[in-house]
C-alpha cells in the first residue's frame, strides 16, 4: 500500500492538519494549484482533491457552497462523466476549506470588459486574474462562476482518475489498456470481465496519473447535457438534509445575538443582570457591537436578548432613506469613477430638442435567506472548528482564525447545506460571532442562529441606486443614450472587508448591466459615480445587473415608445452587428411569447433583456388587471447558457431567479428610520406566494463549447419587464421600486 | 411533559410556554422541521397536529399535550418514502430545501383532505409557505402528481 494512497481522511471532519503533499495522483494543474487537502479515511482512497473512491461508490467533492442552485450535481456529473461512474452511487460533498479549490473564474468576472466583446486583450487578462485569484486561494462561490471555472478542471480530475484505474485493470488482467473500457463504475475487459473501481483502488494508488488526459466528445456524453436527478434532492425532501441550522453536537449549546440596529456603530455600554439570572441562561458575551446570549436552546437564547440593556453608539449614516438617498445623489456632483462606454460624442449628439430625460431609482434590499444566519463552533485543544453554511470557506476560515487569535491552519470550516444565499453567506460576519462565542465557551461546541429579525435588519444590503438617463431616438432607432449611475460600491465594501484595503481602478459592478450591454448605438456613455455612504451593502443575485438592467431596459422601452418603435424590434436592430447570439436570445423569447400578435384583451406584456455572467438572457411577463390588483399571467425566459450541463436545473435557476427579481420588483424595499433598519420580518419585508407566480416557459440556447452562467442571469430582466408591462396595462412609466407602492398586486 | 411525536412518545422537561418548534429541534433534536421567522408568516415549522396543519414556532408546548404531532420525519424517510415525498423527488423540487419540510407538511395537509385538489385548492393551502428560491411551479406540479398517484393507489 502506498504512502500516499491510503491516509486517513476522517480527520479533516474532525479537525486535524490538512496532510500537505498528501496527492496520490497529481495531474499537473492539480498541484499547480495548491496541496491536496483530503487524507483517506478506513476503505477509501483518495485520488487528487475531487475524487475520493469507496468500495459502495464514489464521494466527489465539490469545493462550491450547493444553496440551491445544484451546483453540486452539475460538478460532480463533470467527473462522473468522465469517469463513467454509475449516478446512482455518487455522492457529492463540500468537501475543506483550501486553496487547492480557489475558484479562478470569480477574480475575472470583476474586470472591466464587456462580455459579449470576449477579446484576446480580455483573456489574456482572464488568465492574469486566474493566477491572482489562486494566489490569493479564494474559494468562493459567486458571479455565477462555478461551471466556468470547473468545467475543464472537474472533468480532468475524472479523467485522471480513469486513466489510472484502467492500467491497474490493465496490469491486473494483463491487458492491453487500449481492450479496456470503462462503464458503471467498473472497468470492462474484452471477456465481458468486470473490475469495479472499488475493488482496484489499491492497485491504482501506486500508478501515476497521465500527464494530459484526454476528455471525451459531448456527443458521447451519457450523464451530462440531460436533466440528472440532484443528489441532494432525497435529503431535502425528507428533512434529513443538514443545514447549518441543523449542526448537533454532543454537549452543544444554543445562541444567539443582538446588535446595533445602527450598522456599523458600536456598543457603549451594556447590563445583561436580568439575563443572566434567567433559567437556562449559561453566559452572556459581549461583542464589539452587540451582545450574544448562550443558553441551553435557542429559545432561551432568544427570550434573554430582549431584556439587555444596551446603549449604542450612533450610526455612521444618515438616519432616514431620504437622508441616505440625499448623499448618495451628491455622487452625481464629483467626477465618474467608471466610465467603461463612451462611444461616439454623446454631447453633441443630445443637444438636440428632441432628447428624452428620466431619473430612476431603486432601494435597498435584503437577502433574506429561508435560513437565518448562523454558524456552530468549537474551540478546543487550540483548534478551532467552525460549521458555517457559507459560500467562502477560505475567508471564514481566515476571519475567524484573526478573530480568535489562532493561525489559519488551526481552523477547520465545514460546509453544511446552505438554506439559500444569493450572496448573503458570501460574508463572514456570522461566522466570526460563532468563533468569538466559542472562544468564550472554549470546551463546549455552540451553535450560534440570529433571529429573523436580526437577520431583515442586519444584512450586506443591496444598495440603493440612482440612474439619470438622456436619449435620442431617430427613424431607425436610438442614436444616443447617456447614463449615469450613483450608488455606493459593493467591491470597494467588500474589499475592505476582506482584504482591509480597495484596490484601484473602474468599479465595473457599478456599471454592469449597462456599460456591457450588446447594443450598438453611435453615441453611447456609461458612467458610475461612487458613494461613500456608509450602509453595509454586499453582493445580492446579479448584484450591480439588478438596479442597472432595471435603468436601461425601462428607458429603452421608454425610447422605443416615445418613437413608436417595437421594443422588441428596436432591441434586435440594435443587437445585429453587436451580437448574433444576444439577438437569437430575443428573437427566441419573442417567438415563444408569440409577441407578434397581441395579447388577449385585458392583458399586456413587457419585455427586458439583460446579458450578465457570460449569459444573455430575454424575458417576456404578460399581466391582466383583476378586481383584487395586477395578476401576473405568464412569464417567458430564453437564455443563451453556452453549453448546457443540465437542462432540468438550467431552466429551475431561470424561474428562480425570475422570481427572486419579481418579488424585488414589486414588493422589496428596506428603509430606514433612526439609522435603523425599518423592516423586521416577513410580515413586512415578504416574498412572492405561490398564487402570485405567473406560469413559466423557458428555452435554453446553447451556442458554445462551454457553460456560462446561470444561478444569476434570470433576476436581472425581471423587474423592467415587468415594470415594462405595466406601463403596457396602465399607461404608467413608474420609474422608481418597488412598483408596488404605485400599483396594486393581486396577493 | 409527554409529547406524542410521530407515534413515539418522549418526556420532555420544559417551559410550557416555550414553542414546539423549540423543543423539536433544540430538545429532540428533530431538526427537520425548520425556523424561517418565528411569527408564523413563513411555513418552514409546519407540523400537524392530530392531522391539522399548525406553525410549531406559534404553538406552545403546553398545548402541544394529548395530541398526535407529526413532523416531516414522520411523513417518510429515505429509505421508505411517502407518496408525497416521491412526487418531490421526481418532479426535482427543491432547491436550497430549506423550506420543503413545511411545504411537503402543508401538501400532505391538503392531500389527506382531498386527492382531487383544484389549483385554487393548492393555492390556498400553500400560500402560507414561503420560498425564496422559486420553487413554487414545481411544488404544484408534485402535488397534482402526487394527487394522481393518490387517486390510483
Amino acid at each position: 500500500m502506498s504512502r500516499a494512497g491510503r491516509i486517513t481522511r476522517r480527520s479533516f471532519l474532525v479537525a486535524t492538519v490538512a496532510v500537505a503533499g498528501g496527492t496520490a495522483f497529481g495531474y499537473w494543474r492539480y498541484r499547480e494549484a495548491g496541496a491536496n487537502p483530503l487524507t483517506a479515511g478506513p476503505g477509501e482512497t483518495v485520488f487528487n482533491p475531487w475524487v475520493i473512491l469507496r468500495s459502495d461508490g464514489v464521494t466527489i467533492v465539490a469545493p462550491r457552497a450547493e444553496m440551491g442552485q445544484g451546483v453540486q450535481s452539475t460538478l460532480a456529473a463533470l467527473v462522473a462523466e468522465e469517469m463513467d461512474l454509475d449516478w446512482a452511487e455518487v455522492r457529492a460533498e463540500h468537501g475543506p476549506a483550501a486553496s487547492a479549490y480557489a475558484n479562478l473564474a470569480v477574480a475575472a468576472a470583476g474586470l472591466p470588459f464587456a462580455d459579449y466583446r470576449d477579446s484576446r486583450m480580455q483573456r489574456l487578462a482572464d488568465d492574469a486574474m486566474g493566477i491572482v485569484g489562486r494566489l490569493m486561494g479564494v474559494q468562493a462561490t459567486g458571479g455565477s462562476t462555478s461551471m466556468a471555472d470547473a468545467f475543464v478542471r472537474m472533468r480532468l480530475a475524472g479523467a485522471a482518475a480513469r486513466a489510472v484505474l484502467v492500467a491497474a485493470a490493465a496490469q491486473r488482467l494483463k491487458q492491453n489498456q487500449l481492450a479496456l473500457k470503462t462503464e458503471k463504475g467498473a472497468v470492462v475487459a474484452p471477456d465481458g470481465t468486470r473490475i469495479r473501481y472499488g475493488d482496484l483502488a489499491e492497485e491504482a494508488s501506486g500508478i501515476a496519473p497521465p500527464a494530459n488526459p484526454s476528455l471525451k466528445h459531448p456527443r458521447d456524453w451519457t450523464l451530462l447535457g440531460k436533466p440528472l436527478p440532484r443528489l441532494d434532492m432525497v435529503a431535502k425532501s425528507t428533512g434529513t438534509a443538514a443545514f447549518g441550522i441543523d449542526t448537533r453536537l454532543p454537549g452543544m449549546l444554543f445562541a444567539s445575538v443582538r446588535r446595533n440596529p445602527g450598522l456599523g456603530g458600536g456598543m457603549l455600554s451594556y447590563d445583561a443582570t436580568t439575563a443572566q439570572a434567567m433559567p437556562g441562561v449559561k453566559a452572556v458575551v459581549p461583542l464589539a457591537d452587540g451582545v450574544a446570549v448562550v443558553a441551553s436552546n435557542t429559545w432561551i437564547a432568544f427570550k434573554a436578548l430582549e431584556t439587555v440593556q444596551i446603549t449604542w453608539a450612533p450610526a455612521p449614516y444618515p438616519p432616514t432613506t431620504d437622508g441616505i438617498f440625499a448623499e448618495i445623489a451628491k455622487a452625481f456632483d464629483a467626477a465618474p469613477n467608471s466610465t467603461l462606454r463612451d462611444d461616439g460624442d454623446v454631447e453633441r449628439a443630445l443637444a438636440g430638442a428632441n432628447v428624452l430625460k428620466a431619473e430612476y431609482r431603486v432601494p435597498y434590499l435584503a437577502h433574506a435567506t429561508m435560513e437565518p444566519m448562523n454558524a456552530a463552533a468549537l474551540l478546543k485543544d487550540g483548534r478551532l472548528t467552525v460549521w458555517a453554511p457559507n459560500q467562502a470557506p477560505t475567508v471564514i476560515r481566515d476571519k475567524c482564525a484573526a478573530a480568535v487569535g489562532l493561525a489559519a491552519d488551526q481552523v477547520s470550516v465545514i460546509t453544511p447545506f446552505l438554506g439559500g444565499g444569493f450572496g448573503r453567506r458570501a460574508e463572514f460576519d456570522y461566522a466570526v460571532q460563532a468563533a468569538l462565542v466559542a472562544k468564550a465557551m472554549a470546551g463546549t461546541p455552540v451553535l450560534l442562529t440570529w433571529r429573523r429579525e436580526e437577520d431583515m435588519t442586519h444584512d450586506f444590503f443591496r444598495p440603493g441606486a440612482i440612474c439619470r438617463l438622456e436619449g435620442e431616438v431617430g427613424p431607425e432607432g436610438p442614436v444616443a443614450l447617456k447614463a449615469a449611475v450613483a450608488a455606493p460600491s459593493v467591491y470597494a465594501n467588500q474589499a475592505r472587508r476582506v482584504l482591509g484595503l480597495v484596490p484601484p481602478g473602474p468599479d465595473k459592478i457599478l456599471v454592469e448591466g449597462l456599460f456591457d450591454q450588446p447594443y450598438g448605438i453611435p453615441n453611447y456613455r456609461v458612467s458610475g459615480h461612487v458613494s461613500g455612504v456608509k450602509v453595509p451593502i454586499g453582493s445580492w443575485r446579479s448584484v450591480g445587473n439588478s438596479h442597472n438592467a432595471f435603468f436601461q431596459e425601462c428607458f429603452l422601452d421608454e425610447l422605443a415608445h416615445a418613437s413608436g418603435l417595437d421594443p422588441v424590434a428596436m432591441r434586435l436592430k440594435l443587437m445585429a452587428q453587436q451580437s448574433p447570439r444576444a439577438a437569437k436570445v430575443v428573437e427566441a423569447v419573442a417567438e415563444l411569447a408569440g409577441w407578434g400578435s397581441a395579447p388577449a384583451a385585458g392583458r399586456a406584456r413587457g419585455m427586458a433583456f439583460c446579458w450578465s455572467f457570460g449569459t444573455p438572457t430575454a424575458e417576456i411577463v404578460e399581466i391582466s388587471q383583476s378586481a383584487q390588483g395586477i395578476r401576473l399571467e405568464k412569464m417567458w425566459i430564453a437564455q443563451d447558457v453556452g453549453l448546457a450541463l443540465d437542462p432540468g436545473t438550467i431552466a429551475a435557476q431561470a424561474i428562480s431567479g425570475a422570481v427572486y427579481g419579481l418579488t424585488a420588483a414589486i414588493m422589496g424595499e428596506i428603509t430606514f428610520a433612526d439609522g435603523a433598519v425599518q423592516q423586521q420580518n416577513f410580515y413586512d419585508y415578504d416574498a412572492l406566494r405561490m398564487p402570485q407566480v405567473p406560469q413559466f416557459e423557458t428555452k435554453i440556447l446553447a451556442s458554445l463549447d462551454h457553460p456560462t452562467g446561470v444561478g444569476e442571469p434570470a433576476t436581472p430582466p425581471a423587474a423592467p419587464a415587468l415594470a415594462n408591462a405595466v406601463f403596457a396595462l396602465t399607461g404608467k412609466r413608474i420609474r422608481s421600486l418597488p412598483l408596488g407602492k404605485v400599483v396594486t398586486f393581486a396577493s | 411533559m409527554k409529547l406524542v411525536i410521530n407515534g413515539t412518545t418522549h418526556e420532555v422537561t420544559a417551559d410550557p410556554d416555550m414553542p414546539l418548534l423549540w423543543v423539536l429541534r433544540d430538545e429532540l433534536g428533530l431538526t427537520g422541521t425548520k425556523y424561517g421567522c418565528g411569527v408564523g408568516q413563513c411555513g418552514a415549522c409546519t407540523v400537524h397536529l392530530d392531522g391539522q396543519p399548525v406553525r410549531s414556532c406559534l404553538t406552545r408546548l403546553g398545548d402541544a399535550q394529548g395530541v398526535a404531532i407529526t413532523t416531516i420525519e414522520g411523513i417518510g424517510t429515505p429509505e421508505k418514502l411517502a407518496v408525497l415525498q416521491q412526487a418531490w423527488i421526481d418532479n426535482q423540487v427543491a432547491q436550497c430545501g430549506y423550506c420543503q419540510s413545511g411545504q411537503i407538511m402543508s401538501a400532505a395537509a391538503l392531500l389527506a383532505g382531498t386527492t382531487t385538489p383544484s389549483e385554487a385548492d393548492i393555492d390556498a393551502a400553500m400560500a402560507g409557505n414561503l420560498c425564496r428560491c422559486g420553487t413554487y411551479p414545481r411544488i404544484r406540479a408534485a402535488i397534482q402528481d402526487a394527487a394522481r398517484r393518490l387517486q390510483r393507489a
